[in-house]
């Protein structure tokens, strides 16, 4: 019989949970999402995926070498930032774009501030805003789902610009089209039925909880319904919940995990705040989306929501604060 | 301090724009293009010569309780000035630096060289001082407009240089460029200066 003790220093239970660990069960949620969007839009939007995570991992590796710093880029978070990147770009959007956006993502808002958890906001969002910004039409250019080619059902226009304009809703896809994806719409957002399958698996390992998701899609489902065009209690609350890139960023992006509160309320708030900012664009705004920006500015608002929502420690006084 | 060597620290040492961090409003606004950058910049280092030089003259006869109206008095005199030469000979740069010429008064630069230098400081190196930080304004200025402009609008001075095929971005002539570049090249000069110390 062995009769030796192992003595070690704690922790002695150790989890699993790893960083790499987190990013690939993000990227297999991510799949179904990729899958979809092929059948949808044809083979293209694969290379477009392959350009914009090589670009990131390439450049993340490239930066850690030039700053002297150790290479992570087995992490797989550039993986992820990719991912995210190519899912919110047009199908038909130039290869170069895809490129320089994720040169962006990675460089500008990831690295130059300290590297993976350190980003101020969500990387490929940021990235895609100033992509917007900087290429406006190659980066609206939408097309249509080529598994529509034989019928006359749809419009090429996606479903927001429609719900902007009350006149037109005669023009408005099917609902189930609208879930499942056959509208016109960037390469990962299209269909919302592909998002939840991943999403569910996301939330069944633990990697990310309901409150920023559900919340989020709540409120701006409740906005839109009750601020609808023909007057109150008139919106169209499901189609907006479907369309855009609301599944996606409540999902996938909202609840990325240095860029949104570590506080149960603050996530709370986190969430209802993004749904606002969501309907407010939306309802009012110039722009037909808002997701990306809404998730931006609260990603901006994390550490303000963070200061009060912050538990008190037991036995702490109040005014002692 | 001697002049020549008040020109230098304006200029590099203590560049305005890169080093002080002053006057960010203009920076930021009217950089769009490379013509705008030297044209807000002239503007600003003629109006910061001439008024370090008065306040220097005047440091005597101004009672401090009153300094800052009498500086803000001095810059207004020579911002109109400005404003209406630049109008009467280049009517085209006037319009596009639009609200930004009148509002060089307020310029933090001309209030905080009047208050930090001209005003504790003999007329000859108040000069020097606005020469050098009027041409390290200028030269940032420029610098930030050359940058947004080639890629923004793929022009340099307005005559196309990148080519054809070159797809501008158009957010390097929006506001958020303005923030991009700045932030970058800041960043580059401390790395570069870093090594060097």
């Amino acid at each position: 019989m062995d009769n030796t003790i192992t003595v070690s220093a704690s922790p002695h239970i150790r989890s699993k949970e790893s960083v790499s660990r987190i990013m690939l069960d993000v990227i297999l949620a991510l799949i179904p999402a990729a899958i979809a969007a092929v059948i949808i839009f044809g083979w293209r939007v694969l290379l477009v995926i392959v350009v914009s995570v090589m670009g990131a991992v390439i450049t993340e590796a490239v930066i850690q070498k030039l700053m002297k710093k150790p290479i992570t880029i087995k992490d797989l978070s550039a993986v992820v930032t990719g991912i995210l990147l190519a899912y919110n770009m047009p199908p038909t959007v130039p290869l170069w774009i895809v490129l320089i956006g994720s040169i962006i993502a990675i460089a500008l808002v990831k690295q130059a501030f300290g590297g993976l958890g350190q980003n101020f906001m969500n990387p490929a969002l940021a990235a895609r805003a100033i992509l917007f910004a900087a290429w406006p039409v190659q980066m609206t250019n939408w097309q249509r789902p080529i598994i529509d080619a034989f019928s006359n059902a749809t419009s090429s226009a996606t479903p927001l610009p429609i719900l902007k304009d009350g006149e037109t809703w005669a023009k408005l896809p099917p609902l189930w089209d609208v879930f499942v994806g056959k509208i016109g719409g960037s390469i990962g957002e299209i269909s919302a039925l592909a998002l939840l399958l991943g999403a569910a698996y996301l939330l069944i390992r633990g990697v990310i909880n309901w409150r920023i998701p559900i919340t989020y899609i709540a409120t701006v489902g409740l906005l839109t319904w009750i601020f609808g065009t023909d007057g109150l209690f008139t919106g169209r609350g499901l189609y907006h919940i479907f369309s855009g890139g609301l599944i996606l960023g409540a999902f996938f992006m909202a609840t990325d995990y240095p860029t949104s509160p570590v506080t149960p309320l603050g996530q709370i708030i986190m969430g209802i705040g993004c749904g606002i900012v969501t309907s407010i664009i939306r309802l009012v705004g110039g722009y037909p989306g808002g997701v990306s920006y809404s998730i931006l500015i609260m990603n901006v608002a994390t550490p303000l929501i963070e200061r009060y929502t912050r538990p008190r420690i037991y036995g702490e006084v109040k005014n002692n604060v | 301090m001697k002049a020549s060597k008040a020109i230098i620290n304006g200029i590099i040492t203590e560049n305005p724009t890169f080093r002080l961090l002053l006057g960010m409003c203009p920076t930021l606004a009217v950089t769009t293009a490379a013509i705008n950058g030297i044209g807000m910049g002239l503007a600003t280092a003629f109006v910061l010569i001439a008024s370090n030089l008065v306040i220097s003259l005047l440091k005597d006869f101004i009672p401090s309780q009153v300094r800052i109206p009498a500086y803000i008095v001095v810059a207004a005199t020579f911002v109109t000035m400005t404003g209406m030469l630049m109008e009467a000979f280049v009517p085209a740069l006037y319009e596009s630096l639009g609200i930004f010429i009148p509002l060089i008064v307020v310029n933090c630069i001309i209030l905080g060289r009047a208050e930090a230098f001209a005003s504790k400081n003999s007329p000859l190196v108040a000069i020097a001082d606005g020469i050098g930080m009027g041409l390290g304004f200028t030269l940032a200025l420029t610098l930030l407009g050359i940058i947004r402009e080639i890629f923004g609008a793929g022009t340099l001075f307005g005559m196309q240089i990148m080519p054809q095929a070159y797809n501008p971005a158009v957010i390097m002539i929006l506001p958020p460029g303005a923030f991009l570049t700045l932030g970058l090249l800041l960043g580059l000069l401390n790395k570069l200066t870093a090594k060097t110390k």
